[in-house]
């Protein structure tokens, strides 16, 4: 038999490559191309009364400078509002140069094409733009209230308002034993892959045709998006994914305006045009998340049942909306977790700022869902001086309530109804993996020592694999090698390996033999992209139901040759044989050979499938009606909804009382994505997602002035974790599969980011005895809180 | 060294040669040309990554003359003469992977890959000299580097399962 | 991120470095960890740069009967692994620790540090805690020496003249029967100090303090030298109290708040840390004289 390979370590196939230098990312890409670098505004918000670039004329190598008035036809417009709402009445988008006004420090103004790099900068310090400084609006109070507008039009800054109830929660915490609010805040991260973005533009002139490659996390969507701008028909352009050096969310968003303007130049200038955003335009020119304050109003009972909760939340949107209300529709829906509320209303207003735009980060609004909802079960347990677990456990939704409905609408606009969970019995593990009962006693021995430690713990569900759609093509070559792909895109996950091991067992051919391609227009042009932890569940279903339709094609043509019955055949080791008798074979290389009858011989092999190879039946066609040429086929996957993959973590922590330093001593996850197709994949999506986590908590946040300047745009003052701030991770896993899809696997990308924030503050808190609002939380704010309440 | 100046450009150009994963290179170059541009665009050896070039990711790290250096904080000019091994240069002589690179495989020690050719080279040469690390020794090894993907701790993984692969390898 | 052209220059001796420094009013590159990234950010976008990195001799370590001695291209790496430098001062060694990342000490250099003089930086304030020396070449005025009491003048300014080279420093060893240490707190490993403190406490034959003194990092424009032998002299190891020095520390300091931390905590943090650096020095002491 071949040996299953779901549910293997199975080694990564991308790696080799990647490991002796042989990745091909966007910069590694192009090296006789033009190359591009921008002038950035340098003020937060202002009017453009000038650029002059005659200094700028006679550098050499210099080649084109671009500004707004270049531009024509679509390019003149905004930029496309990707995903419109209701009730994002105000949703605004830049244009691929700014017009006549800049709404982030950042925000492009004039592209500079030149010889290289180097040169291209030259230009871009030489080109002189006059500006009319308006008032910046930075930070949410500001925007809030109004006083100041990043965008004239838009009253009060509020790009869109939101609402959606179950129940009557006014009423219920109004008849609630106990009420209690709170005021809970999450700043700023971003995604910050290693690699930034990238644009490399080829127009061929004599194929009239634009080749694209671009470091995005969709590329079907590129192509149409920059086919619609530039007014070329969609044939005319393909946009390939090369590797990419990490997403996290941020290269989800399309088209960015190099995006448009890259391909523009190229067609324009006739020649290859590249641009590679450096680490300071990641910082000021891609996109960031997480701002939000939250007002939170509960009731509960005296056990700590939550009777009602009502929350209100105010997002930071930066500058535009591109991305419509995506994040804060996450977090005012997957903010339930685990939990039944009891009634519940979210209200939000994302609001306008003039700062880089927020477009979703890993983990996309749920961190602060999260940390609010898992701040009201803390609270509620403090209060009732019951133990934080047995609160969580009270409000559980339970293993026989699946499907639960929560009655509210998910991002991907269909009904938010959990699939999906034990959440109980996560708990138990989680306790188990931490020691969590015998804590105590572990507090008393460290305290003997001088040492104050906390423990903490956050649950969370995650909606995943939202659709709508993606699919998968395979082909079985004729020397028996099989060829997939899916045309969404890969950043690291190692999606080349799990869609093969799903062939591998579908098929039944060793994984050596297969080639899958992720994110090529040229091979597959229907699909969504990468994004919402869902290629598992999204293109591993659809490349399952793919390879089922293409084996069932190669068991009728091998059923015909070996003159046996379908029924009675396996596909063993990349051979047809017929079940029990293993000397009657035909391997899937002669299949494909078969299914494409041929009146030209190439090679011995294709000599089977000529017109006199063999006696055929005269009275049907060569190619069958309703059949085609070639063992080959296309499906998709489209589900009915999201399936919920679900997560608790544990924190221990220590914090130093007279330094304030906090140090995490046991991290340990509890993790339910379904079935596993890849242990040793999953686990390291969750190391990754959890060193993010850790980050957000306790090490990163942009630091905007009240001007507008972001004062950390480098890795030496945003501090992203070393190796040295980032715990060792112990990890458990439950698997209860999704019946909603064939594979009954659950999205794992994002898992791991989740519940960090909320897990490290519970820990700090209890290690502090005083409440943590706001995160993230770094030793000089720690020390500060202490002062203060000491001084109460 | 010799200095000419390009028909096409204002900027002198500098001579400069470079031993690179054992192969003598020699490259007319800016001054201003730093050597991680000058491996990954003038040599084409673009294993070597450019992850932030103000020297605090590591994703460039290269070996010169044996130690690691970020390649983005060195003039190719300022390099002239000297040895530097690049991840191309870290697989075994036979072409298949390298200790390290092999324990990368392993432990599942990438994701995305960018920043792992700096952690190949960091690696590779701090194994010289601590041939045995412990885990705690390996997570302070690797200190230096950034990665967004992994969380670091299958790289720690890999750089003790490293140790052991060299002196299996040694051994044979 | 590219730096601005310039003109490149690669003397092969101090003389003829000096004499390009002058002429071209270009800066020295050594290490280049610090100037490369500014450069880089065209935060900074000298005319001309004199490369060091081919001058030969520059990169000797000297451990004599009274000094470590360190040229202008001694890698911060070379200095730490010297244990020669190290049984002689191994205050050097412990701040060296600190300084960026392996990766980083591998390139950039000691000298180079001390004249970048960011107050941020561990080796200008080993310099100043040691009363240690820059040697500075210039082709008009010729050598002299400077005493690291008057070479650091600011943040990012040192004492040293546009057209000098600085060729090479001296760290004195500290007396016998002293202890040293080095602490200090950063937001990542690597990064620079929130605060740091290096320490020298020197005891009598009798285990008696005879002089104590702190050097502070990130806490002032520049390294702050504080002199806190009043605060204990005459006091035996063990029964030191250090509650005088640290209120000393605190009257010396002058801490801004930043993105990273505000002044009181900066100012909280120099206790802390002064205090369990003069602990450790104190050890350390007692550690030497008992081997």
């Amino acid at each position: 038999m071949t040996t299953k390979m779901f549910g293997q370590r199975v080694p990564r196939v991308e790696d080799p490559r990647l490991l002796s230098g042989q990745g091909r990312y966007l910069d590694d890409l192009g090296h006789d191309a033009l190359e591009v670098a921008f002038v950035r505004s340098p003020h937060a918000h202002a009017r453009i009364v000038d650029v002059d670039v005659s200094a700028a004329l006679d550098v050499e190598g210099l080649v084109a400078i671009y500004t707004y008035d270049d531009l024509d036809g679509r390019t003149t417009e905004p930029l496309p509002l990707l995903i419109p709402h209701p009730a994002l009445t105000h949703g605004r988008t830049p244009y691929a140069l700014a017009k006549d006004e800049v709404n982030h420090v950042g925000e492009a103004i004039a592209m500079v094409v030149a010889s290289d790099r180097y040169v291209a900068e030259d230009v871009v310090g030489l080109i002189q733009v006059e500006y009319e400084l308006l008032p910046a609006v930075v930070g949410i109070e500001r925007s809030r209230d109004g006083g100041d507008l990043v965008h004239a039009d838009v009253p009060g800054n509020v790009a869109a308002t939101m609402v959606q109830e179950v129940g009557d929660a006014a009423t219920m915490i109004a008849a609630a034993g106990h009420r209690a609010t709170l005021s809970l805040s999450i700043e700023r991260s971003a995604s910050m892959p290693m690699e930034g973005k990238g644009v490399l533009a080829r127009w061929d002139p004599d194929d009239e045709s634009l080749l694209m490659h671009t470091s995005t996390q969709t590329s079907t969507s590129v192509r149409q998006a920059v086919a619609a701008k530039l007014s070329l028909p969609v044939d005319r352009v393909e946009v390939v994914t090369p590797d990419v050096g990490g997403g996290f969310g941020v290269k989800i968003v399309h088209p960015w305006p190099e995006e448009i303007l890259v391909p523009w130049a190229a067609l324009r200038l006739g020649q290859p045009v590249k641009w590679v955003e450096d680490r300071r335009e990641h910082f000021v020119s891609s996109a960031h998340e997480r701002g939000q304050l939250h007002e939170v109003e509960f009731g509960y009972d005296d056990d700590g049942h939550l009777r009602g909760l009502s929350v209100r939340f105010w997002h930071d949107n930066g500058a535009y909306t591109p991305y419509g209300l995506i994040v804060p529709i996450i977090t005012s829906t997957q903010l339930l977790g685990p939990y039944k509320p009891g009634a519940y209303r979210v209200e939000f207003q994302s609001l306008y700022t003039n700062t880089v735009i927020v477009t979703p980060y890993r983990g996309a609004g749920r961190p602060q869902g999260c940390f609010v909802m898992e701040r009201v079960m803390d609270a509620i347990a403090a209060d009732l001086g019951l133990d934080r677990t047995v609160v969580r456990e009270r409000n559980f939704i339970q293993p026989e309530e699946m499907p639960f409905d929560h009655g509210l609408i998910f991002q991907d606009g269909r009904p938010l109804i959990y699939d999906s969970g034990d959440f109980p019995a996560s708990l138990a593990k989680l306790k188990a993996l931490v020691g969590w009962d015998d804590f105590e006693s572990y507090r008393s021995a460290a305290r003997a020592e001088g040492r104050q430690v906390g423990i903490g713990v956050a649950c969370y569900v995650e909606g995943t694999g939202v659709g709508p759609y993606e699919g998968g093509h395979l082909r079985i070559e004729t020397d028996g090698s099989v060829v997939v792909s899916t045309g969404l895109t890969t950043q690291g996950q190692g999606h080349q390996t799990m869609l093969a091991q799903i062939v591998a067992d579908e098929l039944g051919v060793s994984m050596d033999r297969i080639r899958v391609t992720t994110g090529d227009t040229r091979r597959f042009k229907y699909a969504v992209g990468t994004f919402a932890s869902r290629t598992a569940v999204m293109s591993g279903s659809a490349v399952a139901l793919t390879a089922r339709k293409v084996r069932a094609k190669a068991l009728r043509i091998a059923a015909n040759a070996l003159e046996a019955s379908v029924d009675d055949l396996e596909i063993v080791d990349g051979h047809v044989q017929v079940k029990g008798s293993p000397g009657s074979q035909i391997d899937l290389g002669a299949v494909a050979v078969l299914s494409n009858p041929l009146r030209y011989a190439f090679d011995a092999g294709a000599t089977r499938a000529t017109q006199f190879a063999a006696p055929a039946d005269p009275s049907v066609p060569p190619v069958p009606e309703n059949d085609q040429p070639g063992l080959e086929g296309t499906d998709y996957y489209s589900p009915l909804r999201s399936t919920f993959a679900n997560g608790m973590h544990a924190v221990v922590v220590e914090t130093d009382p007279e330094t304030a330093e906090i140090k995490i001593l046991r991290y340990c996850v509890v993790h339910d994505c379904g079935t596993v197709i890849n242990p040793m994949i999953v686990e390291g999506q969750v190391h990754g997602g959890v060193a993010q986590g850790v980050g957000g908590a306790l090490y990163e946040r942009m630091e905007y002035d009240a001007a507008g300047q972001l004062l950390n745009a480098s890795y030496m003052d945003f501090l992203m974790p070393y190796a040295s701030e980032v715990p060792h991770i112990e990890i458990d896993h439950l698997e209860t599969p999704s019946p909603l899809n064939p594979l009954g696997v659950k999205g794992a990308g994002e898992a791991g980011v989740i519940p960090g924030s909320a897990a490290i503050a519970a820990a700090i808190e209890d290690a502090e005895g005083f409440a943590i609002a706001a995160m993230p939380i770094s030793p000089s704010e720690l020390f500060e809180l202490r002062r203060r309440h000491a001084g109460r | 060294m010799t200095t000419a100046s390009d028909p096409a450009s204002a900027e002198a150009l500098h001579d400069v040669t470079l031993t690179v994963n054992g192969v003598f290179q020699q490259l007319r170059v800016p001054a201003r040309r730093l050597l991680s541009d000058a491996l990954r665009h003038d040599l084409r050896l673009t294993g070597t990554h450019v992850g932030c070039e103000h020297g605090v990711c590591g994703a460039c790290t290269v070996l010169i003359e044996g130690r690691p250096t970020r390649s983005c904080l060195v003039f190719a000019v300022s390099a002239d003469g000297a040895s530097i091994t690049t991840v191309e240069g870290c697989l075994e002589p036979d072409g298949t992977l390298g200790d390290v690179q092999q324990a990368f495989q392993d432990c599942h020690a990438l994701q995305c890959g960018f920043c792992t050719p700096g952690f190949i080279t960091t690696i590779t040469a701090y194994l010289e000299d601590h041939p045995n690390p412990t885990e705690d020794e390996a997570r302070e090894a690797i200190g230096g580097n950034l990665c967004r993907c992994t969380g670091y701790q299958n790289i720690v993984a890999a750089v003790v399962r490293a140790a052991e692969i060299r002196r299996e390898r040694t051994a044979t | 991120m590219k730096p601005a052209p310039f003109a490149y220059h690669r003397p092969s001796t101090v003389a003829e470095a000096a004499q390009l420094l002058a002429a071209t009013q270009g800066k020295i590159l050594a290490g280049g960890q610090s100037l490369i990234p500014i450069m880089s950010m065209r935060l900074a976008s000298p005319a001309a740069l004199v490369d060091l990195n081919h001058v030969p001799g520059l990169a000797a370590i000297d451990v004599t009967s009274t000094a470590v001695h360190i040229g202008a291209l001694t890698r911060h790496a070379a200095l730490e692994a010297n244990d020669a430098a190290y049984l002689a001062n191994p205050l050097l060694r412990r701040a060296l620790r600190h300084v960026a990342h392996a990766t980083i000490r591998n390139r950039g250099t000691t000298v180079g540090s001390i004249v970048h003089a960011d107050p941020a930086a561990e080796m200008p304030a080993v310099l100043r805690l040691l009363g240690g020396i820059v040697e500075a070449v210039s082709s008009e005025r010729g050598h002299r020496s400077i005493d690291s009491a008057d070479f650091f003048v600011g943040p990012l300014e040192s004492a040293l003249q546009p057209d000098e080279v600085a060729v090479a420093a001296t760290f004195p060893h500290p007396p016998g029967g002293s202890g040293s240490s080095w602490a200090e707190i950063s937001r990542r490993h690597g990064d620079y100090g929130l605060v740091g403190v290096g320490s020298l406490v020197v005891l009598d034959e009798g285990r008696r303090i005879t002089s104590a003194s702190v050097c502070l990092i990130s806490v002032g424009g520049t390294p702050v030298l504080v002199d806190v032998t009043d605060a204990s002299s005459g006091t035996t190891y063990d029964a030191v109290d250090w509650t005088a020095a640290l209120e000393l520390v605190d009257a010396a300091i002058d801490p801004e708040s930043d993105i990273h931390a505000t002044a009181a905590y900066r100012r909280q943090l120099a206790r802390v840390l002064t205090g369990r650096a003069l602990a450790q020095a104190t050890a350390d002491a007692i550690a030497r004289v008992a081997a």
